[in-house]
């Protein structure tokens, strides 16, 4: 069935493919699947058979059929895309966001296989994490000849303030991953070492989960092994470094924001840990400690997982203009009152000209020989070893042995000669500054194209903890696959896609999960005030603008349901205090210096589709929804995914891309039910399924206080309309204010103005009514964590007391016994009165809690 | 000679600082021609955290906090030193400096290990092929490394102006080469750039110089502040000290508070507040001969981030 020779020409063109769909379902996907010649093919051995370790896989693939896999490629991109699972890519215009790419096919390693391999990670960890002690330590092996020391010294990621800080354990590189290569003759090598930051973890758990949701017969089938305990191990390692001085310690991920091309997976893993996910203004060191700045004050951090790179770790003693790390940092490190993995200043590793030294440095330090090899490597600081790249230059791949600015990456192998010319010359120069490394013939694996499988070329990111015991790895890994058969640019950034790796067991399958086994016992823990206060802000905006939509599309809404092109001028007035509202909360331009502009049909016209649709104008609904989708990913580790779900169908709905204005005002009113019908499920699922927690109370908070706004800016522009009394107007206030219902179940008459204002101002039962914000602003504010116990009320319960008697004690009969000037009567000056008190509640809030000012340098007192 | 050293060093905040971490280098060194026999750090606000340390190149740093809120921050730092009249070496009789290149040079003798540190380009200080050029010319074939050395300080004396407007902390010494002006700090980054562009150890050297000279003598460039100069290893003599502001060689005059890579290595104060808003620094330093029942004048220089 899956006869077909491995050199076969036939490469990206799969012909048999298109005549098969209409095939009988039995035909398997992998039939005909064509291996690269000049590869080694990780499905296919040379003889053109299936390898043992893919044979579960294929029976099941050759079961399912062509047209069932495809449903199930179809699957895999819906829930890519619903978990949300991104990464950012940077291009000349700044940065995006793109959906992962997760080709559904696995990447497979046998059992006896993965052994050996993992023998050799254990070993080179171990062997870095020496290295990495020395250097930071006693420099022997510059000493003794084993490292050259323009290695260490020429690097700027060689850390100085760094060097003698004990570290824990004598641990540096706690987690490690390694990037591998299979070489047409079968073997693995090492192409590079990530011992700084190694990112990709939390995409290897995502991916596990996508692809064995899509594929769960094969994955029961084939014996794969489990990543948890590898996860159960992260987890165990950070609670014992933590643990030195307290039984509960604090663990938090660093993350440098949401800008971060791994932003996404930092959260992800932080949640799925059970960590605080943190950015470097949450922290600050006091007395040498490092501290969480929360809600009800400090509390003491004992673990930092930093995903900011070591330089930018502590603007004291590292880089000065950054501003991403925690001032005060180092020396909180030195004391020993923090835990920083990895530890500051294990970027050094990274430089692939170590490699060309492992080696000797194995056999001397370990004794023991290098068990997996690395590509190898010449670094030119050597004269011997640049004489070489010199002579080699057009088959070597020339690139910087250290990062540093500016440094072009240079291929020799595909330079012209003008770049060679180029490359000679800075060889000449700085050749310390230059490795040249062997070529390796990436393997193929087989993988899901629109036009069916074929082959590209795979690197396989594979993953380390320290454990008590030593290293573990984790049973899987990140697989990269290039774009295109010649390419080896497999990272996601060039557009390559990612597989799940399955390691199989020929022993009992580890059914560990990170769910608390039950046989433990366990610290209940109840709600607590630890909530980041950059996190309460992010909730608060997120509940304002939540609201800011849900009201601007209920006031759109209803001036577009009362609109029409052939609206004359008689029926303007009717319109003009909802015009009036959308103007003053931003919807609508002001266009008081040229009143008679919006006269004209079409022109309002524009600007009401304007304000749904148009992307550069920050008012609309969806600039809005873009400002909503950015507060969704800064509290995306605080929420679920359904949140995250919603903000993004909201956003969608609205971001059309610009078709005919004709189209769009046909769509429109259909569009803006979409919307609220998104905003009523996430307010749903804010009532129904968020601990009510801080985030929750802020969320909410904010909530109200935005409805408040909309609510008595739009009554305060229909009183002072001289139809304030028209049933018309007066059905678009009980429209806006959601309460038509409960008005016709009362009243049973046309609307009446008095009684109108009496349920969306003062039924405390309305939960659309100013009455009902307030009274749960009260509640919240009074359940806020205090800095002092104080018998005064807060700044922001003050102005909330007066502002609900005030509008306690109104009656609103007096309204129906005057005609006109209504925003005069006690009625309208109180409205007026909670517009200017609700922004001040904002400011007390936001000043009691959100406070966290920037940190600046103090300039160099030289000169 | 004994001196006395006083350093103050003030920050004005236009807005309450809550929290701020600081480290300084103000302690003069111990070397082989200078000792220093006492020395007082005065902080005020009183620092909750304050430590002291030596630095990875063997500069005394004092770590401190202070975490009561505050709008001024004043640092006096005091000392006295006694510092050596000793004689430079000889120029002419220092091994040529290919020689000395050589040692650094695949393979690395193991004596100079501890200078290796300094032979590459650092934060500050990237060597280019024009700063190789420009070395070049004080370099002939076959030169006295310290010949050369000596050469390349007067050369920077008259082809540069010193000119305190014409550059700031972070201004690339590509630029400085280009425009030919600059202050001490600039003046000692182009010499190491060019040494270490042939493959020569240069460290450099921040410290003082004595505020009013001996009667009859001109008052020296860079006495009023913090100075800087640079210093060349070779073999057989250790660190050779250059001033290419002042172009001379050291004596008794120049007393060394730390030495680094570049000033990246070294700056006497560094912080970072929480808030406080714009601030304004004042520097003052004062080096006088070590007379107990005087009292001296401090000049006092200002700047403005």
């Amino acid at each position: 069935m899956l006869g077909r020779h491995p050199t076969d020409p036939m490469i990206d063109s799969v012909p048999e493919m298109k005549s098969q769909s209409d095939a009988p379902m039995t035909r398997s996907a992998l039939a005909g699947y064509p291996a690269a010649s000049g590869h080694y093919d990780e499905l296919l051995d040379a003889d053109g058979k299936v390898r043992p370790h893919y044979e579960s896989l294929v029976e099941h693939f050759d079961r399912m059929g062509t047209e069932e896999l495809r449903r199930r490629v179809e699957t895999c991109r819906r829930l890519v895309h619903e978990q949300g699972i991104a990464y950012n890519v940077y291009d000349a215009i700044g940065s995006m966001e793109r959906t992962w790419q997760l080709d559904p096919i696995p990447f497979i390693i046998g059992a006896e296989e993965w052994t050996e391999l993992q023998k050799g990670l254990i070993q080179r960890a171990r062997l870095i994490n020496g290295i990495l002690a020395d250097c930071y330590g006693p420099q022997d092996l510059i000493a003794s000849g084993w490292l050259p020391p323009a290695l260490v010294f020429a690097q700027r990621d060689f850390l100085r303030p760094c060097h003698g800080i004990v570290t824990a354990e004598n641990l540096y590189l706690h987690f490690y991953a390694v990037d591998l290569a299979r070489s047409p003759d079968g073997r693995w090598w090492v192409v590079s070492d990530r011992t700084q930051i190694p990112t990709g973890a939390g995409y290897t758990l995502a991916n596990r989960l996508v692809t064995s949701r899509i594929l769960p017969e094969c994955f029961r089938g084939c014996r794969v092994q489990r990543v948890a305990g590898f996860f159960r191990e992260v987890q165990a390692t950070l609670a014992r470094l933590g643990s030195r001085r307290t039984d509960n310690p604090r663990v938090v991920v660093l993350t440098p924001g949401p800008y971060n091309e791994t932003y996404f997976e930092q959260g992800y893993l932080a949640r799925y840990l059970g960590y605080t996910l943190v950015q470097g203004q949450d922290l600050t060191v006091r007395d040498d400690r490092v501290y969480l700045k929360t809600l009800s004050g400090l509390e003491p951090v004992d673990v930092i997982v930093r995903r900011v790179d070591d330089d930018f770790c502590d603007p004291l003693e590292l880089q000065n203009d950054s501003m991403l790390g925690v001032p005060g940092l180092l020396e909180a490190t030195r004391a020993g009152n923090v835990v920083v993995v990895n530890s500051l200043g294990t970027g050094l590793l990274e430089s692939p000209a170590f490699m060309a030294f492992l080696p000797g440095i194995s056999r001397h330090m370990l004794g023991e020989e290098l068990r997996l090899p690395s590509a190898a490597t010449w670094w030119c600081g050597q004269k011997s070893a640049a004489t070489y790249v010199n002579e080699h230059l057009d088959e070597l791949i020339v690139k910087p042995a250290f990062r540093g600015p500016g440094k072009t990456i240079e291929s020799g192998r595909k330079a012209t000669e003008a770049q060679l010319t180029e490359l000679r010359r800075q060889l000449k120069f700085a050749p310390h500054l230059f490795v040249g490394q062997e070529h390796v013939e990436y393997s193929t694996v087989p993988t899901w194209t629109p036009q069916g499988i074929t082959p590209r070329p795979v690197l396989m990111r594979v993953y380390l903890v320290a454990g008590r015991d030593g290293y573990h790895v984790m049973p899987g890994g990140l697989v990269r696959v290039a774009p295109a058969l010649g390419s080896s640019a497999v990272s996601m950034q060039s557009g390559g896609s990612s597989k799940d790796t399955w390691v199989l067991t020929e022993g009992e399958v580890d059914e560990t999960t990170l769910l608390a086994s039950a046989s433990n016992e366990i610290d209940l823990r109840r709600v607590g005030n630890n909530l980041p206060s950059r996190l309460a802000d992010n909730f608060y905006w997120l509940g304002r603008y939540t609201e800011r939509s849900d009201a601007t599309a209920r006031l759109l809404r209803s001036t577009l349901l009362r609109f029409s092109p052939e609206t004359t001028g008689n029926a303007m007035p009717l319109l003009e205090p909802l015009l009036e509202a959308l103007t003053r909360q931003g919807q609508l331009p002001n266009l008081k210096e040229s009143p008679g502009l919006r006269a004209r049909a079409e022109t309002l016209e524009a600007e009401l589709l304007a304000a749904i649709y148009d992307p550069d104008h920050p008012g609309s609904l969806r600039g809005i929804a873009v400002q909503l989708q950015r507060l969704a990913i800064l509290v995306r580790d605080r929420t679920s995914n359904d949140f995250w779900r919603v903000l993004g169908h909201l956003h969608e709905r609205v971001a059309r891309p610009a078709t005919s204005l004709v189209m769009l005002a046909g769509d429109a009113v259909g569009v803006l039910n979409q919307v609220l019908i998104n905003l009523a499920a996430f307010h749903g699922m804010a009532r129904e399924n968020m601990t009510r927690a801080q985030g929750w109370r802020f969320l909410d908070m904010g909530m109200r206080i935005e409805r408040a706004i909309y609510l008595c800016t739009f009554l305060d522009a229909s009183l002072r309309s001289p139809e304030a009394d028209n049933p018309s107007v007066l059905e678009s206030v009980l429209e806006v204010a959601d309460s038509t219902l409960t008005y016709r179940s009362r009243y049973n008459l046309l609307p009446n103005l008095a009684a109108v204002y009496d349920l969306v101002l003062l039924d405390d039962a309305n939960p659309r009514s100013l009455l009902f914000q307030l009274n749960q602003l009260v509640k919240h504010v009074e359940r806020l964590p205090r800095e002092k116990e104080s018998a005064l009320p807060s700044p922001a319960q003050r102005v909330l007391l007066e502002c609900l008697t005030r509008i306690r004690l109104l009656d609103p009969r007096p309204l129906n016994r005057v005609k006109g000037k209504w925003h005069e009567s006690e009625v309208g000056e109180a409205i007026q009165r909670v517009l200017k008190d609700l922004p001040q509640l904002s400011d007390a809030i936001a000043v009691s809690y959100f406070a966290h000012s920037s940190i600046s340098r103090t300039g160099d007192t030289f000169r | 000679m004994i001196y006395r050293v006083t350093h103050r060093t003030k920050y004005v905040y236009s807005e309450p600082v809550t929290v701020s971490h600081h480290t300084a280098r103000l302690s003069p060194l111990n070397n082989a021609t200078q000792q220093r026999d006492e020395f007082t750090l005065e902080i005020t606000p009183q620092p909750s955290v304050r430590k002291l340390r030596t630095d990875y190149f063997g500069n005394r740093l004092c770590f401190f906090s202070i975490q009561q809120i505050h709008q001024s921050l004043n640092i006096i730092a005091r000392s006295v030193v006694s510092v050596e009249n000793a004689t430079p070496p000889l120029p002419q009789l220092s091994p040529p400096w290919e020689q000395v290149a050589a040692l650094f040079r695949d393979p690395v003798s193991s004596e100079v290990v501890e200078a290796y540190q300094y032979v590459f380009g650092s934060p500050l200080i990237l060597p280019t092929p024009e700063l190789a050029e420009y070395a070049a010319e004080s370099f002939d074939k076959d030169a006295p490394l310290l010949v050369g050395a000596r050469q390349l300080t007067e050369r920077i004396y008259e082809d540069f102006k010193y000119d305190p407007v014409a550059t700031t902390v972070s201004t690339p010494l590509g630029e400085v080469l280009k425009n030919r002006r600059g202050v001490c700090q600039d003046f000692a980054h182009v010499a190491i750039a060019a040494l270490r562009a042939l493959g020569l150890p240069a460290r450099y050297v921040s410290g003082y110089l004595r505020t009013h000279p001996v009667a009859g003598q001109p008052r020296l460039t860079g006495a009023d502040a913090s100075h800087a100069w640079f210093s060349v290893h070779c073999p057989g003599h250790g660190w050779v000290d250059f001033d290419p502001t002042n172009n001379l060689m050291p004596r008794d005059e120049h007393i060394a508070v730390a030495y680094g890579r570049d000033f990246s290595d070294v700056s006497p104060v560094t912080g970072v507040i929480t808030g406080g808003g714009r601030h304004k620094v004042q520097v003052a330093v004062d080096v006088e001969p070590f007379r107990p029942d005087e009292t001296t004048d401090e000049a006092v220089s200002e700047s403005v981030d």
